[in-house]
């Protein structure tokens, strides 16, 4: 065996350019499917990382429109009733819903000032004292929203790292006192994630999917929100579940329970997590993938085949060599073997050129384009094997050819 | 002495049918241990084809060939291997030496097939290459030698495993008069340490260093007698 490779190698570099032509399509083949894989790992990954990142595993079910959040500014939906405590009832029994919370959310242009400072482009929030803790946010200075807070509707708001930078660009914010649609709310806490998180953003997809509401958030309690708004807007639910995998079942059962009361044709409760969105993306560039991979399958068969035809040709010029060889009473297997293991050094050695084509596109199709790459060794591996495999598969035709020839014959031929 | 070759009504034809070629006409003869044979005839008299047959190459349509008292005319393509590689030692006119491969390689490669370790597959060689002479080229490919030294390696790699019989197929018939010579001499120091030489040739001069001579005429083979 060892004598076969070495015979093998000692083949390859003496026809360097036939052999390299030869390799070629499996080189291009297997660099392909490295690139592409290393490619979607890469961007599997990172969305994982985000996803852990963001470490709360919160599904928003969320008034909506289409596929949008539905804009409360143009009035109340007709046909969505405020959720009743049976419904809530039926949220906090959905399997793996750990909290759940009730709330008002609006975008805001205008409304919230300090002073000469406006939020333009915030949302204002109307909160349980369960919001925080659901939501995954803590307070980093002051105190929260309190049970009393709500209970005894008082003007107090709670700002985000966001809300206090816009309207107290000089600081200060906590004690201070904000108008909200002229009525003064005071400040008495700032929170901000509960897990410092900076998603990295590739693309413009991942930019709609990672983006914090940066302008900033404002919350205040639930009970104070008719005070600025109409009465009896339907609220938003989040709910916290106990696992990533968890969130889109949890997403699905809850926006049912709530679609159940709601009677409008155009508007319903729609859940929205960031596992599903992560996962359709992912889904999206698989399927775009799964093609490209076949694609370059069809090169490493054709590759394949561009190794059998010059084992081919390699058998019929070493017709004396192989003749010598039986005469001198090499077995048929040997013969064979000594075929076989020259297509599979081809093809194997074509094999860890494509992964090393593969690896430096990947790397290039991410400096180009700042795609993630990581390595998948396990494809590389596999890469590796498979262009063995097609050695095999191909170089069996040829072999047995050399095997079968007739010493008498081969001999003849000079 | 036990005969080491010993054929009876070997019958050898190509083609099919009517169409078919006797080569072979009730050829039968046997050989002793240690004897030198030369064959004799010209071309198209079936030298070659029974060349083949007595190397295990070719099989017989009929009649039976015992070699060192095995009947290996009904021997399938694997047996017929093992008995070239162990008892059959190959010379013939164009050398047939692995152009990409060392002169030491070459001597190598039945020892491969015999599955000797690399190492030992060496040292034998060498020595055999120095039997030949040859030990200052074991280094060098077949295209940096003379054809001389060339057909030198050949009996060397045709001696490596120590067959019963070597058989030559034209050994001078690329070779000038020297090299000739110098061949024949070392064909005549293997027959005098027992190995049975069988050659075919046309040339009554080449064949003169056999013991005897074995002529070849129409697929017939007659007794040519001893010489000396």
């Amino acid at each position: 065996m060892g004598e076969n490779i070495r015979l093998s190698f000692r083949g390859i570099l003496s026809h360097k350019l036939r052999s390299f032509l030869t390799m070629l399509g499996i080189i291009i083949g297997i660099a392909s499917i490295i690139a592409i894989v290393s490619t979607i790992q890469g961007t599997n990954e990172q969305i994982k990382k985000n996803l852990i990142g963001s470490g709360v595993n919160t599904v928003d079910v969320q008034v909506s429109q289409g596929d949008w959040e539905y804009e409360f500014y143009d009035g109340n939906p007709q046909g969505v009733p405020q959720v009743s405590q049976d419904t809530l009832e039926q949220l906090k029994a959905i399997p793996h819903a750990e909290s759940v919370s009730l709330y008002y959310k609006n975008q805001d242009y205008d409304g919230i000032t300090h002073l000469t400072d406006s939020l333009s482009g915030g949302y204002l929030y109307g909160i349980r004292e369960d919001y925080f803790s659901t939501a995954g946010l803590v307070i980093s200075q002051g105190k929260g929203i309190s049970s009393n807070d709500i209970k005894k509707f008082r003007k107090v708001c709670v700002l985000d790292a966001g809300a206090e930078e816009s309207l107290f660009p000089s600081g200060g914010a906590l004690g201070s006192t904000i108008e909200i649609h002229g009525e003064p709310y005071q400040v008495v806490g700032i929170v901000r994630d509960k897990i410092s998180f900076e998603p990295t953003i590739n693309s413009i997809d991942d930019y709609y999917m990672y983006r914090q509401d940066s302008a900033g958030r404002v919350y205040i309690p639930m009970t104070t929100w008719p005070l600025i708004y109409r009465y009896d807007q339907p609220e938003n639910v989040l709910i916290r579940a106990d696992s990533t995998e968890a969130m889109t079942e949890i997403g699905t059962t809850a926006s049912g329970i709530l679609n159940a009361n709601v009677t409008s044709e155009d508007i319903s409760y729609q859940a929205k997590d960031i596992f599903q969105q992560a996962k359709e993306i992912q889904e999206l560039t698989q399927s775009t993938n799964t093609m490209l991979i076949w694609i370059a399958a069809i090169s490493l068969l054709v590759g394949g085949i561009g190794v059998m035809n010059i084992m081919l040709v390699s058998v019929t010029e070493r017709t004396a060599e192989i003749g010598l060889k039986k005469a001198i009473g090499a077995p048929k297997r040997t013969i064979m073997n000594q075929f076989l293991t020259e297509a599979v050094v081809l093809t194997a050695t074509g094999g860890v050129l494509g992964v090393a084509t593969g690896l430096a596109l990947a790397e290039l199709i991410s400096r180009l384009t700042g795609a993630p790459v990581a390595i998948n060794w396990g494809a590389v591996l596999l890469a590796v094997g498979f262009s063995m495999v097609i050695g095999i598969v191909f170089g069996i035709l040829p072999s047995k050819k050399a095997a079968d020839l007739d010493p008498i014959e081969a001999l003849r031929r000079e | 002495m036990a005969n080491i070759l010993e054929l009876s009504g070997i019958f050898k034809s190509y083609g099919m049918g009517d169409l078919a070629l006797p080569v072979l006409k009730d050829v039968s003869f046997t050989a002793e241990k240690g004897e030198y044979i030369a064959i004799m005839g010209p071309s198209g008299s079936g030298k070659s084809t029974l060349m083949n047959i007595i190397g295990c190459l070719d099989r017989a349509d009929s009649g039976t060939y015992l070699l060192d008292g095995e009947d290996v005319s009904k021997l399938d393509e694997n047996r017929l291997a093992e008995i070239r590689l162990k008892k059959i030692g190959f010379v013939f006119q164009t050398f047939q030496l692995l152009s990409g491969e060392t002169a030491l390689e070459n001597v190598a490669l039945p020892l491969v097939y015999a599955g000797v370790p690399r190492a030992e597959r060496e040292k034998i060689a060498m020595q055999a290459l120095e039997d030949m002479g040859l030990g200052d080229r074991a280094g060098h490919l077949p295209n940096q030698l003379s054809g001389g030294q060339k057909q030198r390696v050949a009996i060397a790699r045709a001696m490596v495993n120590h067959p019963e019989v070597l058989l030559a197929d034209e050994p001078t018939g690329a070779l000038d008069q020297a090299s000739g010579e110098q061949v024949m001499k070392l064909f005549g120091e293997l027959n005098d340490r027992g190995v049975t030489v069988v050659m075919i040739t046309h040339d009554r001069k080449v064949a003169g260093h056999a013991k005897r001579i074995l002529d070849i005429t129409d697929g017939i083979v007659t007794e040519g007698g001893e010489i000396q």
